[in-house]
């Protein structure tokens, strides 16, 4: 669809923008040292680093990625939200006080508190860059998503200011202002989700949603089928051309002409019926079509409703509250929309087409990760399901950016509570995600090309204030997720590998240059990778963040904690496997070779898409080898463990 | 005993041991609940589609989750601060 820039959402950018500008500046002029710098001075108050928490991890992935899967494919989303929450359990309840009373600056200074070994500083600065360069690209995606509706700019621009606001961010006052942004936004981020929430509920549901009557909705047409042969059909009206058959799986499309535009039919031969599709054309000389004309001719329609409500096909606004809102829905037809792709020829179709799905289907397991046997699931389909739900629960807590704010608070206390504020701060905004991907899924919001929209387009719907509000705050949170990831990576290549591996003994001046150096370089290289990266699912791409991050660090962390045989030769050993492991099975799994190759058709070597479920297994199997391998005798290690939980 | 640390703070090695087990038996509580969650959805997903109310057991579960954490989360640091003030009082009353 096509996206206009209101002067609203302009300028609500742009006084944000000025506030992150002059927060920055602010704390520039504090910012000497090397610890205020990469922890802001330790002296953070736990609320509000809690809500800096939730400022940090609620990025792109979460506000745009999970509303945007719900919207696409219901409670399967959703399951997202429950795996990052979960992740924080072991954040709370694992990681948080030892994090604190063993590190400094950085996640490695925790790793390497008890050995003191140049392999671990090493390994673990190069699996934070890892990690957050896994994490950075759905950021930089988000960004770009945001700024054609927004500014009406184009995708590259919108990575490219999102790159450079960052790197003033973080290269002027590093972890201080940071948080501060983080904080400022963790908290409109919640309180408008609220709002935009308690819109959904007002307005209802309808049948034919027509965004407060702003945008007509369009029924899709039917065309009755009068004969079908194994290649073609006839049709009813004489006004339209049949001119191609096409049979993607099991399904049969028919290519129409009519008034020298070509559009896409699914046949449904038990109804008798052409059902009308949307389509996006990619011409061999790269050009794209929208529903057979140029994008600029609007043909493309925003889709999303539900066909039933309460058994009736005509219902306008049908007000709901917080439960009535899913008892609608469960008892109704919602229209959901599936995706094929049809090689013909040089071009290439991508064909959206509807489904009339049970709510109770919506609302269940299975529109997107298939685990039922009885549909057809296979067991490594339910291992995909496992393995993702493992990935978002142990990844959490091996995270960099996530971890270095357990250095920015006072004591192990400090660290606690304001982990349990952002659990509190979180879990809300989980929660709200139902409500605003399935109040998207039904809304007649919904841009087929780019789910990620969802919740945008969802507000727009409500009057460009609100949309302004929205866009500007969901920019706000790809500045401060993609803010703390490089402060994370500046403290990985200046405090980790430049002072403590190379010894380079950098005055504070010279590591806090350092660290501002480093963040423009990696800002800059994460701007490549956002445009490398267009048009993917931000949230898909963060599973592979968190499955990397739960597979190299998570298991060196558990067993410092609680294995007292653990050796610095070990954790050299997990981490190197987890990362390798984890790498190499996204690289070969089969989502990769169909949305990052683009290799239609092509079976790939590795059918699970998550790797957690194996390299996760892996990273402790090598680090307890490797440890019982290396162990020498060393009672002062027993010792150091001990103390690190608090034993006597 | 404690431990002490350049930024100030100071901690009973008692009470952070007893912090550090507690944070286990809390977190293999909701690991059971979580796992519990991923065993139903990929042994017997319809069970997830039963009516709850006016919600299903999808809904119930996955808001359960989410709620569940956040009222450990609460328990663990009221035990937590309880444990910290309690060691607090008994350092002051060994000083008297």
């Amino acid at each position: 669809m096509n996206y206009e820039a209101s002067p609203l959402a302009v300028g609500i950018f742009i006084a944000f923008i000025a506030v992150v500008l002059i927060i920055s500046y602010r704390f520039a002029r504090r910012t000497k040292s090397s610890n205020e710098y990469f922890a802001a001075g330790g002296s953070v108050h736990w609320s509000v680093n809690g809500i800096a928490f939730a400022g940090d991890y609620l990025s792109a992935a979460s506000f745009l990625g999970i509303c945007g899967l719900i919207a696409a494919y219901g409670y399967d989303g959703f399951l997202y939200s429950i795996g990052y929450l979960g992740g924080w359990i072991v954040a709370l309840f694992i990681i948080a006080e030892p994090m604190k009373r063993m590190g400094k600056f950085t996640f490695t200074d925790a790793l390497d508190s008890k050995f003191d070994s140049k392999g671990i500083k090493l390994v673990g600065a190069i699996s934070t860059l890892v990690v957050s360069v896994f994490y950075l690209i759905p950021q930089m995606v988000g960004a770009g998503t945001l700024i054609t509706p927004l500014l009406g700019a184009p995708y590259e621009a919108g990575v490219i200011i999102v790159g450079a606001i960052v790197i003033v961010i973080v290269a002027t006052a590093g972890m201080a202002s940071t948080t501060y942004v983080q904080f400022l936004k963790g908290g409109l981020l919640i309180v408008f989700t609220l709002i935009l929430v308690l819109l959904v509920l007002t307005r209802g549901f309808s049948t034919a949603p027509n965004q407060g009557g702003q945008v007509r909705f369009h029924e899709p047409v039917t065309i009755g089928v009068t004969s079908v042969a194994d290649d073609s059909v006839a049709i009813a009206d004489n006004s339209y051309k049949v001119e191609k058959t096409f049979h993607v799986q099991d399904m049969t499309f028919i290519e129409l002409l009519k008034d020298d535009t070509m559009t896409i039919w699914k046949l449904n031969e038990e109804g008798k019926v052409l059902e009308e599709t949307q389509t996006v054309t990619k011409l061999a000389d790269g050009t794209e079509l929208y529903n057979g004309a140029p994008k600029d001719q609007n043909k493309f329609y925003q889709v999303g409703n539900m066909s039933v409500i309460n058994g009736s096909t005509d219902v306008a606004n049908q007000p709901a509250d917080l439960l009535s809102f899913f008892e609608t829905i469960k008892t109704g037809v919602v229209d959901v929309w599936k995706t094929a792709t049809i090689a013909d020829g040089e071009q290439t179709i991508t064909v959206y087409y509807q489904v009339p799905t049970s709510g109770v289907d919506i609302l269940g397991p299975g529109q997107e990760y298939k685990v039922d046997p009885e549909k057809g699931a296979t067991i490594t389909d339910q291992l995909n399901f496992v393995s993702l739900m493992l990935a978002l629960f142990l990844g959490t807590a091996a995270l960099p950016h996530i971890l270095i704010r357990y250095f920015t608070v006072k004591s192990p206390s400090a660290a606690r509570k304001s982990t349990i504020v952002a659990i509190i701060a979180i879990g809300v905004f989980y929660i709200l995600t139902l409500y605003i991907g399935l109040g998207a899924m039904t809304s007649g919001v919904l841009d087929m090309t780019n789910n990620n929209m969802a919740a945008p387009l969802l507000a727009k719907s409500f009057g460009v204030a609100i949309f302004a509000v929205i866009s500007a705050i969901a920019f706000a949170t790809i500045l401060g997720t993609v803010s703390g990831l490089l402060v994370a990576s500046s403290g990985a290549i200046a405090h980790d590998v430049m002072d403590r591996f190379l010894n380079m003994k950098l005055s504070e001046k010279k590591k806090v240059g350092a660290g501002k150096i480093t963040a423009l370089a990696v800002g800059c290289f994460a701007i490549v990778l956002g445009i490398l990266f267009k048009g993917m699912n931000v949230s898909f791409l963060v599973g592979w963040a968190f499955a990397v991050a739960a597979s190299a660090n998570l298991p060196s962390i558990i067993m410092l904690l609680f294995w007292k045989k653990t050796t610095a030769k070990g954790i050299i050993a997990s981490i190197t496997v987890g990362l390798i492991s984890s790498i190499t099975l996204i690289l070969l799994s089969q989502d990769t070779f169909n949305k990052v190759y683009h290799l239609v058709n092509v079976q790939a070597p590795i059918q699970i898409n998550n790797p957690a479920i194996f390299s996760v297994p892996l990273s402790f199997l090598a680090l307890v080898i490797v440890s019982l391998a290396t162990r020498g005798p060393a009672p002062a290690n027993n010792i150091k463990v001990k103390n690190i939980i608090g034993a006597d | 005993m404690s431990q002490n640390s350049p930024s100030g703070w100071k901690e009973n090695k008692k009470t952070s041991r007893y912090k550090a087990r507690l944070g286990l038996i809390m977190f293999f509580i909701y690991v059971v609940i979580y796992g519990g969650f991923i065993l139903i959805n990929v042994t017997y997903p319809r069970l997830m589609k039963l009516d709850v109310g006016s919600l299903n057991l999808a809904i119930v579960y996955g808001f359960g989750l989410i709620f569940i954490a956040i009222i450990l989360a609460v328990i663990y640091n009221f035990l937590c601060s309880r444990a910290e003030k309690k060691a607090d009082e008994s350092k002051g009353d060994d000083e008297k």
